[in-house]
């Protein structure tokens, strides 16, 4: 459900003969502290997500983490030779790890990781890659000439000896699954906007709205089912295409989830245009539709706008449907292949993997980069919807 | 201003684009209506046969197929699970509502605070509180739990019921905030200085006038966050939902099955998806009935609430 307008009164700091009865009523003061507290924990909970997302994620950031297969060894009698931070970096040992182990046990340990160097296979000896450590940005971000491809490319696979993490694939996969879906809804939910909210009789508008938003009452997974099930072989009889799952696919379901969002959001903006602009347009001799064409949609186009990049926000973050109707990771920037979004990798590979390790970390900065784009157009849109009802109300 | 004139410029006049363009809105919004008819007719039609009382009653062993299976277990872990998040969503969400009505200053900047970060977490993705109920509830809160408490095994800071409760009482805590202002704000002012002005403090007024006139709001947005939370999948990916247990959850450390990631379950697992198809019909049935039909009881409360602030503004 998307937020509701508030119509804002302005009201006086306070009730009459408050702050007397403040010092009077120690409970009420009490009362009032508490409530405030707790009125905190939406900021709390924003911070918490942000701190927590980002602390998982950390040592990829500033390159602790390391999944080069050959790594250079230490020799056990050489331990002391080294400091103590080289050696708690080199056996991957948190500092308070790193202190509680005795000096037989460390010994143990730097054993154990020559042991583990010895039984990487004798193939991969030679091969240049094994020797990088891909959690680092250049590989994350850049195109590399992995050995066995005949020129650089992006490439997402986390599972194997030698783990390849480069994220682009799935950021090139979220955009053209969202595109095509916003593609698909921004067109249709803002016809309908226009329709329920400018040229519907005022007792169809009273069904249709409701019967609209009740789009958003069905969970994704069901909305994900659908288009496996039903969608994906409508669609391939009416496109006739290769593959029958595809991000085609998922852009067309990911719109329906959508569609509720922008719609409301738009239908509301183009509602609190001034009546005496319509009116205005209608005596003039325009028709309703140019009415709503010329006069009320340009007055209301701020809000368009922040409903259609709320409605991004909302798709980059789907995870279900995207995930039960395409999954392979490719490179690709055509509709009819798979794509892989970020939402997806995260549900569909945190499962399996260790946790603290670098798929691990890469999941969560992934979550993290997600929460930020979120965040950035979420703010981009309450901001441009708040500039344009005061516009509307004529403050400042 | 002669009569022909006054013709021409008649608002009426028909417009052939004028025309055009209406209809293809009216066809747009036509186009949405029947995406929603067809999804749930496809439904309702597809898992009507294949829905009975064995199936909704039974504790599956085999999950995909028909005679072996049934839904009981998830639909007892979708219910616990929603239940456990309304017991902490419901007073925060209220109290903050309380808070943004009825004594904060309007225009200063730790409401506008609480406002942004209100609509922020409702923009949130549904993955990013996974991993936030992972990092957060299961590996800190758990983790230092189990350290606090001296287990052996690690019996908080793993996934379980109680976290993916959690994950989902932050998320649905924008849903709570947002219905309650709305009904507390359509309480006519003079409720409250009525009160007032026959001696009740403030706090007294708001617990004995305010939130019982409001207690619809309420109820509204504890439906909608819950018909929100019985639908989603992807936070109790992470945080402890099970493919598949023996039995029924016990107590709240343990993990749970789920309505929702069964539906995920059966319609990407399944080896032979023509024979589990009456069952994956069967079981989205019964979710989009538990989701829906909240959804259409919080619907019609909600539009009484609007019109009695209609009423009222």
């Amino acid at each position: 459900m998307t937020p509701e307008p508030k119509s804002e009164q302005p009201r006086p700091h306070g009730w009459i003969g408050i702050h007397r009865g403040h010092k009077a009523r120690p409970v009420e003061w009490l009362a009032e502290k508490f409530i405030f507290l707790v009125s905190l924990s939406a900021i709390a909970m924003v911070l918490l997500i942000f701190l927590f997302v980002a602390r998982e994620a950390m040592p990829v950031f500033f390159g602790e983490a390391n999944t080069a297969l050959i790594q250079p060894t230490i020799p056990v009698a050489e331990l002391d030779k080294h400091s103590p931070a080289e050696l708690q970096r080199y056996l991957d040992l948190t500092p308070e790890q790193y202190k509680s182990v005795d000096h037989d046990t460390l010994l143990a340990l730097m054993q154990g990781k020559l042991d583990e160097q010895n039984e990487v296979p004798e193939n991969f000896r030679k091969d240049a890659d094994a020797r990088i450590n891909t959690t680092e940005w250049k590989y994350l971000l850049q195109s590399h000439q992995w050995s066995g491809y005949d020129r650089p490319e992006y490439i997402w696979q986390p599972v194997g000896q030698i783990k390849k993490f480069n994220i682009i694939p799935l950021i090139v996969g979220t955009l053209k699954v969202t595109l095509i879906g916003l593609l698909f809804a921004v067109p249709l939910a803002v016809g309908a906007a226009i329709y329920v909210s400018q040229l519907a009789r005022p007792r169809v508008r009273e069904v249709v709205k409701p019967v609209i938003e009740m789009l958003s009452g069905i969970p994704s997974v069901v909305v994900g089912f659908f288009a496996l099930l039903v969608l994906a072989t409508v669609l391939q009889k009416i496109f006739g295409y290769q593959t029958r799952l595809n991000a085609f696919v998922a852009g067309i379901a990911l719109g329906f989830a959508v569609i509720p969002v922008i719609f409301s959001i738009a239908e509301d903006a183009l509602t609190s245009v001034p009546r005496a602009y319509t009116q205005a347009a209608l005596a003039l001799g325009a028709s309703r539709w140019q009415t709503a064409w010329q006069i009320v949609l340009p007055a209301a186009i701020p809000g368009v706008f922040a409903a259609t990049v709320l409605g991004f926000g909302r798709a980059i973050g789907e995870t279900m449907i995207v995930l039960m109707v395409c999954s392979a990771s490719v490179m690709s920037w055509s509709i009819f292949d798979s794509a892989r979004s970020i939402t997806t990798t995260i549900a569909a590979e945190m499962g399996e993997v260790v946790a603290g390790g670098p798929h691990y970390r890469i999941l969560f900065l992934l979550g993290a980069l997600l929460f930020a784009a979120t965040f950035v157009s979420n703010m981009i849109g309450d901001f441009v919807i708040h500039r344009f009802k005061n516009k509307l109300e004529g403050k400042r | 201003m002669n009569g022909t004139q006054a013709r021409h410029f008649r608002a009426d006049k028909f417009d052939f684009w004028s025309f055009f363009f209406s209809g293809l809105t009216g066809l747009a919004t036509l186009f949405i209506i029947g995406i929603l008819v067809t999804i749930l007719v496809n439904i309702i039609y597809n898992g009507w046969s294949s829905l009975s009382w064995h199936f909704v009653s039974t504790i599956p062993t085999d999950l995909f197929n028909m005679k072996t299976t049934g839904i009981l277990p998830m639909i007892v872990g979708t219910t616990i699970r929603v239940f456990v998040m309304t017991i902490f969503v419901i007073p925060v969400g209220v109290i903050t509502a309380i808070y943004l009505t009825e004594y904060a200053p309007n225009t200063s900047l730790i409401t506008r605070v609480i406002r942004a970060a209100v609509n922020n977490l409702a923009g949130v993705p549904s993955i990013v509180f996974g991993l936030f109920g992972l990092g957060f509830f299961i590996n800190f809160v758990g983790k230092n739990m189990d350290l606090l408490l001296h287990n052996p095994t690690s019996v908080w800071g793993r996934p379980a019921l109680i976290w993916a409760a959690l994950t989902l009482a932050v998320m649905t805590l924008p849903v709570v905030i947002v219905a309650t202002e709305e009904s507390l704000k359509a309480i006519p002012p003079g409720l409250r200085e009525a009160s007032l002005a026959l001696g009740a403090t403030k706090l007294e007024t708001i617990l004995k006038i305010v939130l019982p006139q409001a207690l619809p709001g309420i109820l509204t947005g504890g439906i909608l966050a819950v018909s929100r939370a019985a639908g989603e999948v992807a936070p109790i990916l992470l945080t402890g939902v099970c493919t598949y247990m023996v039995g029924l959850p016990h107590s709240p450390t343990d993990q749970f099955m789920d309505l929702g990631y069964h539906v995920f379950i059966l319609s990407t697992q399944s080896n032979d998806i023509d024979a589990t198809r009456p069952i994956l019909y069967a079981t989205v049935l019964v979710l989009l009935m538990l989701t829906f039909a909240l959804n259409i009881v919080a619907i019609l409360i909600r539009a009484r609430v609007r019109k009695k602030l209609r009423a009222l503004g």
